[in-house]
C-alpha cells in the first residue's frame, strides 16, 4: 500500500513532481559545479602562474659571485664555473618530475660583431627535444619564459641562427634575414626578440654556439627551472638536514619549491639549487587567496542552492494539504504520514542528485575548457557525497513543510481554509 | 453612525482598497507571504555578494600582485646616471599610485682583489618593494650593510666587518644582515643611498616602481614617464605584467561564471516559489473576477503585490549581501570587500524584473479558465 501511494504520486502529479525535481536537479548541479571548480582551481592556478616563469634556479657549487648589473654580465667569460650540459636530461628522472613544467639552460659569452664590441650572446634551448631513458621531451625558454616574443621565427635548436634583442636591432639597424658577422662568421638572424628585461640588449643563439664560441663544449652556466610547487606552510620552510626519518620522507615528498630544488641538486652533480624568492614565494600567497576565494563561493552556491530546494519542497508539500486532509480524515496517523512524505523526499533527492550530478560534472568540465583550457577533473568521491548533500538537504527543507501538513485539521484542510 | 462610516468609505479614493486589499494579503497568508519574501531576500543578498565580490576582486588580487615588486623599471641609457631630478619626476607620475625606489651600482674591490658589486638603495622602500627578500637584519645606522649570501663568502665569511674599495676611496661596512633571493642579489651588497653617494658619488641609474593598475594604466604611466624622461629607458616588466595579467583575467572569469550559475540558481528559486505562491491564490483571483474585477485590476494588482515583494527584497538582500562580501573580503583578503552601491540598481530592478515576470505568467495562464471552475476547485 505504502509503495503504491507513493508510486501513485509520482504518476499522478506528474508537474508538481517535476517543478520540485528540476528544483533539486539544479541546485545539486550547480553545487557540484562550483565544488568541483573550486577543488580544481588551484590547480589550474598553478599552472597559469608559470607565465611568470622559472620559480628554481640551478647554479654551479663552486661558483664565483655575478658581477651583473641590470641583467649585463660584467665578468669576463672564461671565469667560473660551469654545469655539465648532458647531466640536463637527468632532471626527468627525479621523484617530482610531472611537477617540472620545463626547464632552459643559460650560457653568456661576451662576443665581438663588425659593428659592435662588448656584446652579450645568451646561448640557450628554444624547444629543444631531448631523451631520457626512454621517454621523449621538449624543453626551452619557450615554456620557462612564456612572456618572450619573437618577430619574425624562433631559431632552430640545431642551427646555428640568432635572436636580435629588440633594443640591440634597433641599434644596429637589422631585422629578421638579415646577416649578422660574429667572431669573423656570418649568422643569419630569424626574429627579433622583445622580453621587456637585459635581453632586449643582447643575441640570443641556440646553446651549442654559445658554446661553441667560447670553446666549452657542454658548458652551462645557469639553469632556470620552471615547477608546479605547494605553496610553502610552516612544515615547508623546516631545514632537510634537522628533519628525521619518516618526517624527511614526508617533506622530500611534498612538492615544496625547497624539497624540488633539493632533489634538482641531487639528479645534476655538483650543484646548486636554490628557489627564486620572487616568483616561489608569491605564487603561495596569490595561490591561497585565490583558492580561498573559490572555497567562499562555492560555500555560498551550496547555500543558495540548498535554499532553492527547500523553496521548492515547501511549496510542494504546502499544495497537498487536500490530500493530508484527505488521508487524515480516511484514519492516517501522523507517522505515515511523514514516511510518505520523506519517502517521496528521498526519491526526489536521489533522482534530482543523479541528474543534478551528471549536469554539474558536465558543467564544471565547459568551464574548465573554456577558461583554462583544460579538463576540470571530477573526482568520482564525489558522487555519493553530493548525493548525501541532496539527501539532507531535500530532508531539512521538506522537515519544516511536513511538520506543519501533518498538524492540518483535516476538516479545515478539506474545506479548503488551511 | 451606521451611515458616518458608509458615508467615509464611499468617500474614500479608489487607491485605498487597492492598498487595502494588498495589505491584506500580505498579513492574512502570513506564512507565504514570508517564504515568498524570504526566497526573495536571500536570491538578493546572493547576486549582491557576487556581483560585489565580482567588482571588488581585482583590486584585492592586484595589491597581492604588487608583491611580485617592480612592473616599471627606469634605466639611464648607456651606464650613465639618471638625472638629479628623476625620482621627482617619477613621483610625481605616479601620483601615489605606486612605490619607486632608486637603485645605483659599482664594481667594487676587497682589499684581496675580487670584484664585487655594491649598491646604494633606500633600504626602507626596498623593504616594502621587494617582499620575498628574506633578510636576517635590515641596517639602520650609517655604514651598515646588507649582504647577499653568495657575496658573504667573498667579502666576510665569519660575519666581521670588512673594507670595500671603489676608485682609490675606502669604505668600512658593518655586515648587519644577509639577503637570501636566489636570483643576482645574492651576490651584492646593498647600503643606503647616503653612505653609497659619500662614498663613490655615483648616482642612482635605475629606479624600479611598482605601480598598481591595469595593464593599459600601466602603458599610459609608462608613455609618461619616457616623455619626462628623455634620457631614460622606461619600460613594463613584461614577466610581471603578463603573467598578473593573465591570472587575473582567469581569476575574474571563473568568478563570472560562478556568479552567473548561483544569480540564475537564486533567480530560478524566487521564480518557483513565486509562480506557486500566486498558483495557490487561484480563489482569490477566481472572486475578484467573479466580482466583476477586470483583468488589467487583477494583474495590476498581481503585479503590484510581486513589485513591492522585489523592491523590499532587493533592499533587505542587499543590506545582507554587501555583509556576507565584507565577511568573505575578511576572511580571505583580510581586508572588506568595500560596499559598491552602483550594484544596487542591478540588483534591484533585476529582483523586481524577476518578481514581476514570475506574477505575470500564472495569471497569463489562468486568464483562459472560467471563474466557476476554479471556485468548483477544478
Amino acid at each position: 500500500m505504502f509503495g503504491r501511494l507513493v508510486y501513485e504520486s509520482f504518476r499522478r502529479q506528474k508537474r508538481r513532481k517535476l517543478l520540485a525535481g528540476v528544483a533539486i536537479t539544479l541546485g545539486v548541479g550547480v553545487a557540484t559545479a562550483m565544488i568541483a571548480v573550486a577543488t580544481d582551481i588551484g590547480d589550474k592556478i598553478s599552472r597559469e602562474l608559470r607565465t611568470y616563469g622559472a620559480n628554481l634556479i640551478v647554479t654551479p657549487q663552486e661558483d664565483t659571485l655575478d658581477i651583473q648589473i641590470g641583467g649585463v654580465d660584467l665578468k669576463p667569460p672564461s671565469d667560473g664555473a660551469y654545469l655539465n650540459e648532458a647531466d640536463l636530461p637527468k632532471i626527468r628522472g627525479t621523484f617530482w618530475h610531472h611537477n617540472i613544467v620545463g626547464f632552459a639552460p643559460m650560457l653568456p659569452v661576451n662576443v665581438h660583431t663588425a659593428d659592435a664590441t662588448n656584446l652579450t650572446l645568451l646561448g640557450t634551448y628554444f624547444s629543444k627535444r631531448l631523451t631520457f631513458g626512454k621517454e621523449d621531451f621538449v624543453t626551452g625558454v619557450r615554456i620557462t619564459h612564456p612572456w618572450w616574443k619573437v618577430q619574425g621565427a624562433w631559431p632552430d635548436d640545431n642551427s646555428s641562427d640568432l635572436l636580435l634583442g629588440e633594443s640591440l636591432a634597433a641599434k644596429l639597424g637589422r631585422k629578421p634575414g638579415d646577416e649578422i658577422e660574429i667572431s669573423g662568421n656570418p649568422h643569419r638572424i630569424v626574429g627579433i626578440l622583445s622580453t621587456g628585461g637585459a635581453e632586449d640588449h643582447q643575441i640570443v643563439a641556440p646553446l651549442a654556439l654559445a658554446q661553441q664560441l667560447l670553446g666549452k663544449p657542454g658548458a652551462v652556466r645557469r639553469l632556470y627551472v620552471s615547477a608546479l610547487t605547494k605553496p610553502e606552510d610552516a612544515f615547508g620552510r623546516r631545514d632537510p638536514q634537522t628533519l628525521r626519518g619518516a618526517e624527511y620522507d614526508r617533506w622530500y615528498c611534498s612538492p615544496y619549491a625547497a624539497s624540488i630544488a633539493f632533489q634538482l641538486q641531487e639528479a645534476i652533480p655538483h650543484s646548486h639549487a636554490e628557489q627564486i624568492r620572487q616568483i616561489a614565494q608569491n605564487e603561495g600567497t596569490v595561490l591561497s587567496r585565490i583558492k580561498g576565494l573559490m572555497l567562499l563561493v562555492s560555500l555560498a552556491a551550496l547555500f543558495a542552492s540548498a535554499l532553492a530546494v527547500s523553496a521548492a519542497m515547501a511549496t510542494a508539500i504546502f499544495e497537498r494539504r487536500n490530500e493530508v486532509g484527505l488521508m487524515k480524515a480516511l484514519g492516517a496517523g501522523s507517522l505515515s504520514i511523514a514516511a510518505l512524505f520523506f519517502a517521496e523526499a528521498l526519491l526526489l533527492a536521489l533522482i534530482g542528485g543523479t541528474v543534478g550530478f551528471a549536469s554539474g560534472a558536465l558543467l564544471a568540465r565547459q568551464i574548465g575548457r573554456s577558461i583554462f583550457d583544460s579538463q576540470i577533473t571530477i573526482e568520482p568521491v564525489l558522487f555519493p557525497m553530493i548525493l548525501a548533500i541532496a539527501v539532507i538537504v531535500t530532508f531539512a527543507g521538506s522537515a519544516m513543510a511536513i511538520r506543519r501538513a501533518v498538524k492540518f485539521d483535516p476538516v479545515y484542510a478539506l474545506r479548503g481554509e488551511a | 453612525m451606521s451611515s458616518k462610516l458608509i458615508n467615509r468609505r464611499a468617500g474614500r479614493p479608489h487607491t485605498s482598497m487597492f492598498l487595502r486589499m494588498l495589505m491584506r494579503a500580505a498579513v492574512l497568508r502570513r506564512g507565504r507571504a514570508a517564504s515568498a519574501l524570504l526566497a526573495m531576500v536571500v536570491a538578493a543578498a546572493v547576486a549582491t555578494a557576487m556581483l560585489n565580490l565580482y567588482v571588488d576582486v581585482q583590486a584585492k588580487l592586484r595589491k597581492e600582485f604588487r608583491n611580485y615588486g617592480a612592473n616599471i623599471v627606469v634605466v639611464a641609457k648607456d651606464g650613465q646616471a639618471l638625472p638629479v631630478d628623476a625620482f621627482d619626476k617619477v613621483d610625481s607620475a605616479l601620483a601615489g599610485h605606486g612605490l619607486a625606489v632608486p637603485f645605483a651600482y659599482v664594481v667594487a674591490r676587497t682589499p684581496d682583489g675580487q670584484s664585487v658589486v655594491v649598491s646604494g638603495t633606500n633600504v626602507d622602500q626596498v623593504r616594502k618593494l621587494n617582499r620575498w627578500w628574506s633578510v636576517t637584519a635590515w641596517p639602520k645606522n650609517s655604514q651598515d650593510a646588507l649582504v647577499g649570501v653568495r657575496a658573504t663568502t667573498v667579502v666576510s665569511p665569519q660575519g666581521k666587518p670588512f673594507d670595500l674599495s671603489f676608485q682609490e676611496h675606502a669604505i668600512h661596512l658593518n655586515p648587519v644582515g644577509t639577503l637570501q633571493t636566489g636570483a643576482s642579489e645574492d651576490s651584492r651588497i646593498y647600503l643606503s643611498l647616503k653612505d653609497f653617494e659619500n662614498w663613490t658619488g655615483v648616482q642612482p641609474s635605475t629606479i624600479e616602481i611598482a605601480f598598481s593598475g591595469s595593464s593599459e594604466e600601466i602603458s599610459t604611466v609608462t608613455r609618461k614617464l619616457s616623455q619626462a624622461l628623455p634620457a631614460a629607458d622606461v619600460r613594463p616588466v613584461r614577466q610581471i605584467t603578463e603573467g598578473e595579467a593573465r591570472v587575473l583575467g582567469k581569476t575574474r572569469a571563473t568568478l563570472a561564471a560562478a556568479a552567473i550559475l548561483i544569480i540564475a540558481t537564486a533567480a530560478l528559486c524566487v521564480l518557483s516559489t513565486l509562480i506557486g505562491w500566486v498558483f495557490d491564490r487561484r480563489l482569490d483571483f477566481a472572486i475578484m473576477k467573479a466580482l466583476g474585477a477586470s483583468e488589467s485590476l487583477i494583474g495590476g494588482f498581481f503585479a503590484a503585490e510581486a513589485a513591492a515583494l522585489g523592491a523590499v527584497g532587493a533592499i533587505v538582500g542587499f543590506g545582507l549581501g554587501v555583509g556576507v562580501a565584507a565577511w568573505i573580503g575578511r576572511v580571505n583578503f583580510h581586508a572588506p570587500v568595500v560596499p559598491r552601491f552602483n550594484v544596487l540598481p542591478i540588483v534591484f530592478v533585476g529582483s523586481v524584473a524577476v518578481a514581476l515576470i514570475s506574477a505575470v505568467l500564472p495569471i497569463f495562464l489562468l486568464r483562459r479558465v472560467q471563474p466557476a471552475m476554479i471556485l468548483r476547485g477544478e
